[in-house]
């Protein structure tokens, strides 16, 4: 566990009353089976929030869920005013405004970095090429790896590779940012550039949910903390109270096993 | 621990080694030979069965096809020629056959005076596919390619030039409602105009216009029948024109059984399932036979277009199959990547899926082709003169009965060099996109 030492002052609060999701009494099932049991939750623009669990208690599902990479079967989410339903108009608008980083990376292995980054604004933004470069220059130079953008993402480290793809997430000027585990695949040298590199995000103000076990990134930046267990939300509340003071039997149990060693 | 072990178990380097080149290897033909021909008692019995075999195939054909004889006038000439030459019981080839019937062999019917149509079209196809197959080259280049067809129509059928290019006159016509429906009207409307006016184009106005500008200024080539085509400018033609007009509808045919809809998944099986347990040459003969009954009475369809129409439907079910190979073998990450960025569906499959799937599918695509360009020899059967169906016949003239093992030399000659430069070609391609591993 890599400690990110960024005082919590230097993150701007959230803005309260602006509501960057909304989501009310969401289940979903595959199957036969309840991966998530009556979600409730609202996020405010400029929020930070880390989710954490034990494995398959449907977190990463949650956050897929914010995107529509995966379906709820009931219940309502509600992502920048625009409710996710089959209509595939306002899938792709909610997809355009949300960006996400993923656990195995998934940059495209036949573009280089640049046209990672260039890829989706050029054709789902229908910005200029020239523009769109230079916006991903400006992108891969805030991650600092500008001199790799022509290379192939195969040639970089696991560590370079997440961070082209928060980049390449950045491009399309999202206004919330998911991450699904996002160091999980790193080596332990690798974790901390990476979460430097979402830690500079959090100070801009961005408004951004983190799967992860990371807990030393979430008492930095976070303003809240999510615990879940068998796909329900057992405990959240402000990283300092979930840490020093947690509430919930199952809450004390994970932490004392993820922090006792 | 006793203390007699702190020296061995702690340590410290303070100086790093620099790196070393690895140690230099025996080298020499010798060596070499021992390593790789001699190395073990099997080893030294296989490679002498194996020199045993090489030399009685070549001891055998070498002779044989060196001292053939050329410049004969039928098989009995030949013949006496050898007697001449070489001791009573010598067997040599008899090329002169090739040397006679060549152009028959590799022009068909053709009319002697356009011979040099059928590889100028050639070469215009190839200068047409080279902007897609290196993709370095620059892209003005694709003008060229969606003129081609047209040309290439021309240069091979002939007749007034203004069928082609009426023909080319309702793409462009489709082109310009594409682009001034997209800019003004809804995408559904503009889809549909695009695809009706071209054919309401080529249904009522082609033809009168063609007909009209050919009584105004005649140019043109002499036409030519479909009936006429023969040898290997007719497997050609047809291997061509179902490779390149099966990779495109094999792709979609493997998008659709992944598809999430439910009726085109199914009839995307159906259609790859009854194609592919099918074999080519009942299709055929489906294609020369039964293809009629089921077109209105009177529509005379030529039957060369319907074998190209076969054949393409036909290789078009196993490129699905094989492409179909490549996008499983996809990590679904690559998938979601693409959704999360916002892509429609066929954004991220022309961008993101296929690109990267049909890289995979390089290898079995090729090895598609391939089969399909030496399946067009099966056309034989249904009464078209490729260069099986005319060695039939040169066999069956009165000069050269009794010939058999020139013509199909020279036969396969010919197709060996087609297919190992699609070999060639598809092993280079492998090795420019390796770029990237997983």
């Amino acid at each position: 566990m890599s400690d990110a030492a960024v005082p919590l002052g230097a993150v701007p609060p959230p803005v309260p009353g602006e509501v960057a999701v909304q989501i009310t009494g969401m289940n979903k099932w595959y199957g036969q089976f309840h991966v998530l049991r009556d979600i409730n939750l609202t996020v405010d623009r400029g929020e930070r929030i880390v989710i954490c669990g034990p494995s398959g208690s449907g977190k990463s599902t949650l956050i897929r869920c914010i995107n529509r990479l995966e379906e709820h079967q009931t219940g309502q989410i509600i992502v920048d005013g625009t409710e996710l339903t089959s209509n595939l108009r306002n899938v792709d608008k909610v997809r355009s405004e949300v960006g996400m980083v993923f656990q195995h990376f998934n940059l495209f292995p036949h573009l280089t970095v640049l046209e990672n980054c260039t890829l989706a604004p050029i054709w789902v933004r229908k910005v200029p090429k020239r523009e769109a470069e230079e916006t991903a220059m400006d992108f891969l130079r805030k991650v600092r790896i500008p001199e790799q953008a022509n290379k192939y993402p195969g040639q970089l480290s696991g560590g370079q590779q997440q961070r082209v793809a928060i980049a390449r997430s950045l491009c399309m000027r999202p206004k919330i940012m998911l991450f699904d585990e996002p160091t999980s695949a790193l080596d332990p040298e690798m974790i901390k550039e990476v979460l430097d590199t979402m830690i500079e995000l959090a100070q801009e103000g961005m408004t951004m949910l983190c799967v992860t076990h990371e807990m030393g990134f979430a008492q930095a930046v976070a303003n809240r903390v999510i615990f879940m267990d068998q796909g329900q939300i057992v405990e959240q509340n402000t990283p300092r109270e979930f840490f020093n003071n947690p509430q919930s039997e199952r809450t004390k149990l994970f932490l004392s096993q993820i922090l006792g060693h | 621990m006793s203390d007699t072990h702190a020296q061995t178990v702690a340590q410290v380097r303070d100086t790093m080694l620099p790196p070393a080149p690895p140690p230099r290897r025996e080298t020499g033909a010798i060596h070499w030979l021992r390593e790789n021909l001699f190395s073990g008692w099997l080893n030294i019995v296989l490679t002498i069965l194996a020199i045993w075999l090489v030399w009685t195939v070549l001891s055998g054909f070498v002779p044989w096809a060196w001292r053939g004889i050329w410049g004969a006038g039928s098989l009995t000439e030949c013949r006496q020629i050898r007697d001449q030459l070489y001791p009573a019981g010598t067997s040599v080839a008899c090329w002169s056959v090739i040397s006679e019937r060549w152009q028959q062999l590799i022009f068909g019917f053709y009319p002697p005076g356009g011979y040099w149509r059928p590889p100028v079209a050639l070469a215009v196809f190839l200068v047409a596919v080279l902007p897609i197959l290196f993709t370095d080259l620059p892209r003005r280049l694709l003008w060229l390619t969606v003129a081609a067809p047209f040309l290439i129509f021309f240069l091979l059928w002939g007749g007034t030039i203004w069928g082609p290019l009426t023909m080319a006159l309702g793409v462009v016509l489709g082109g310009v409602v594409w682009l001034t429906g997209r800019r003004t009207g809804s995408p559904l409307v503009t889809l549909v105009a695009t695809i009706l006016v071209p054919l309401l184009f080529w249904m009522f106005l082609a033809k009168p216009l063609a007909a009209e500008l050919a009584q105004l200024a005649p140019w043109g080539l002499p036409r030519v029948a479909s009936k006429d085509f023969g040898g290997f400018t007719l497997s050609v033609v047809i291997g061509l024109s179902a490779i390149c007009l099966s990779l495109p509808l094999g792709v979609l045919l493997a998008l659709g059984r992944r598809s999430d809809m439910f009726f085109i998944s199914k009839i995307a099986i159906a259609y790859i399932e009854l194609i592919r347990g099918v074999p080519l040459i009942v299709w055929l003969f489906t294609a020369q036979l039964l293809l009629n009954y089921f077109l209105p009475r009177g529509t005379n369809f030529d039957l060369m277009l319907r074998v190209i129409i076969m054949a393409t439907l036909f290789a078009a079910a196993y490129i699905a199959e094989v492409v179909r190979g490549g996008l499983a073998a996809l990590p679904k990450g690559q998938y979601e990547a693409a959704d999360a960025l916002g892509l429609d569906y066929w954004q991220a499959m022309r961008l993101i899926v296929l690109p990267q799937a049909l890289k995979i599918s390089i290898p079995g695509i090729v090895n598609t082709f391939i089969g399909l360009f030496k399946d067009t020899t099966l056309v034989a059967f249904i009464g078209m003169y490729d260069p099986i169906g005319l060695a039939t016949a040169i066999r069956a003239s009165t000069d050269w009965q009794g010939i058999y093992w020139e013509i199909y030399v020279f036969i396969a000659l010919v197709f060996f060099i087609f297919c190992f430069a699609m070999s060639r070609y598809s092993i280079w391609l492998e090795r420019r996109l390796e770029r990237s591993h997983r």
